[in-house]
């Protein structure tokens, strides 16, 4: 479903992502794991047509991300890291307008839309405003969001950050459900490794934007020697605390300092 | 066609987005409205005699549709922060990811940001009535909201390019105030074109802003500095060059 083959991506002579090859199998669940700054977020920025790769193929669902990104964009939702809700929406203009971008037929609009508020328990919440809405709230109704133009696959970049367990378990529920039901392919980033153990077909391990690991959680912690993926995560990408995502301008002045020596 | 139809769709949803968005801040809604009358009855009644005895007649009348014009210059520069929000907030990677054209996404939202301006606009019109504006003719009111719109989306369109540029709503209404302010005293808002300084009256005719005051006004009022056709042209050409530049420096954003 998903093929990526030699990325890279580089910011000035900072390489974010540095030549990673991987596939998603249809209708598997894929968890892309990684310290803070390995590369997961410009990796799926790259396969969602944000961001431009510097070298390297990416398809989705068959298409070309570079060349056919009208084709792509109908093939997947996402939900992103941070929240990308309009506030001052309601719940149901949220969709709406998503519905209309997406193209959607005028007939089918509504009828979808509160199927799948249905689904999410927003129903009774489709006429408040998005400001109004907790955390957990706005998370499912972008899982909603995004489901809605029917997508082969679903990016979560970090779905569960910051929820509670209980919404957290909710929000797994559901997506589980989509995938066994519908067989939608779901690739997924997250830092609680006990989602990806419990949820994930398969695994991958980045860091310093390379892949350092790839397979079954069991393949992963045989290969490791390990009891369970947290400690096979920390075998192999090391004890030392990464700082958050740096930005262009931490870049700029990381290299300021290697023209100065 | 079935493509056309579905760009088509959504500028309509952006610009209802918009709209939606303004009528819902109620705050935003009134203090704009108050900045211009203040102007206007600070400028309108203080210079009101001294004016008459130059022998250039009703001064409130002459202010009135600068007014206006101001009020709605401020609100469609006052767009841009919609689009920085926007990113800050994150929904403009939902329709960056959207399976439509970069142009679409631009269009809609200053086609919007446009309309919400003009409404500023005519709300401040109505306003002008109470402190004493006449009407020349009913029949200039259709060029004058032509002229209006015109100038509303030219300046959404520039205060969306200059937006691209930012990622905080900090800076921001520093920029605008920085542009719109000469923008707006050197457009013959305030002061009659005739028998400027040389030098200065060229400033002014390289200001697109000048033909926009020059087509409002003449439409209300009945008397033009330049022929109205000539306005329309500048302001018009104006205009599309500052979309297409917009549709540009869009089309560069990256998330």
């Amino acid at each position: 479903m998903i093929k990526v083959n030699n990325l890279i991506k580089k910011f000035n002579s900072f390489t974010a992502v540095d030549d990673i090859s991987f596939r998603v199998k249809k209708e598997s669940i894929f968890a892309f794991l990684g310290p803070n700054g390995a590369g997961k977020s410009t990796t799926i920025k790259m396969l969602v047509t944000l961001l431009k790769p510097t070298k390297g193929q990416l398809s989705i669902n068959g298409f070309d991300v570079l060349k056919e990104s009208v084709k792509v964009r109908n093939s997947f939702g996402i939900v992103f890291q941070d929240y990308s809700l309009d506030d001052e929406l309601t719940a149901y203009e949220n969709m709406y307008f998503h519905s209309v971008v997406y193209g959607l037929p005028a007939g089918e609009r509504k009828p979808k839309i509160d199927k799948l508020l249905e689904l999410v328990d927003l129903s009774d919440r489709r006429k408040n405003l998005v400001k109004k809405f907790s955390g957990g709230m706005k998370r499912r109704l972008e899982i909603a969001r995004g489901l809605l133009h029917e997508p082969d696959v679903l990016f979560l970049d970090e779905p569960t950050l910051g929820l509670d367990p209980q919404t957290r378990n909710h929000i797994w529920d559901y997506i589980k459900e989509l995938n066994k039901e519908k067989g939608l392919t779901v690739f997924f980033t997250t830092h609680y490794m006990e989602e990806a153990e419990r949820y994930a077909d398969e695994i991958a391990i980045i860091d310093h934007g390379k892949i350092v690991a790839r397979g079954t959680l069991e393949s992963l912690k045989s290969k490791t020697k390990t009891n369970n993926l947290e400690e096979a995560f920390l075998s192999l990408t090391g004890y030392d605390i990464r700082d958050e995502n740096a930005g262009s301008i931490e870049r700029m002045r990381l290299q300021r300092k290697k023209w100065k020596r | 066609m079935e493509k056309i139809k579905h760009e088509i769709a959504t500028i309509y949803i952006l610009w209802l987005r918009q709209i939606k968005r303004h009528l819902r801040s109620k705050p935003r809604l009134l203090m704009s409205i108050f900045q211009p009358i203040l102007f206007l009855v600070a400028f309108g009644f203080g210079f009101k005699n001294i004016y008459a005895q130059a022998g250039q007649g009703n001064y409130i009348n002459f202010l009135a549709p600068g007014i206006v014009v101001m009020s709605v210059v401020f609100s469609a520069m006052f767009n841009g922060i919609g689009l920085i929000t926007d990113k800050q907030f994150g929904f403009l990677k939902e329709t960056l990811v959207a399976p439509i054209s970069r142009f679409s996404i631009i269009f809609g939202r200053t086609l919007g940001g446009a309309t919400v301006a003009a409404i500023q606009g005519i709300l401040v019109f109505l306003v002008t009535f109470l402190v004493g504006f006449k009407l020349a003719s009913f029949s200039g009111l259709f060029s004058a909201f032509l002229f209006m719109f015109l100038i509303a989306l030219f300046f959404t369109a520039l205060g969306t390019s200059l937006a691209t540029f930012f990622t905080d709503t900090q800076a921001f209404p520093l920029i605008i105030n920085l542009i719109v302010m000469p923008v707006f005293f050197l457009s013959g808002a305030l002061f009659p074109l005739e028998g400027l300084p040389k030098g200065f009256a060229w400033l002014l005719k390289l200001n697109p802003l000048t033909y926009g005051v020059d087509g409002f006004r003449g439409s209300l009022i009945g008397e033009f500095h330049q022929a109205i056709n000539f306005d329309f042209l500048v302001l018009g050409v104006s205009v599309l060059l500052v979309l297409v530049l917009g549709s540009w420096l869009f089309g560069r954003v990256e998330n």
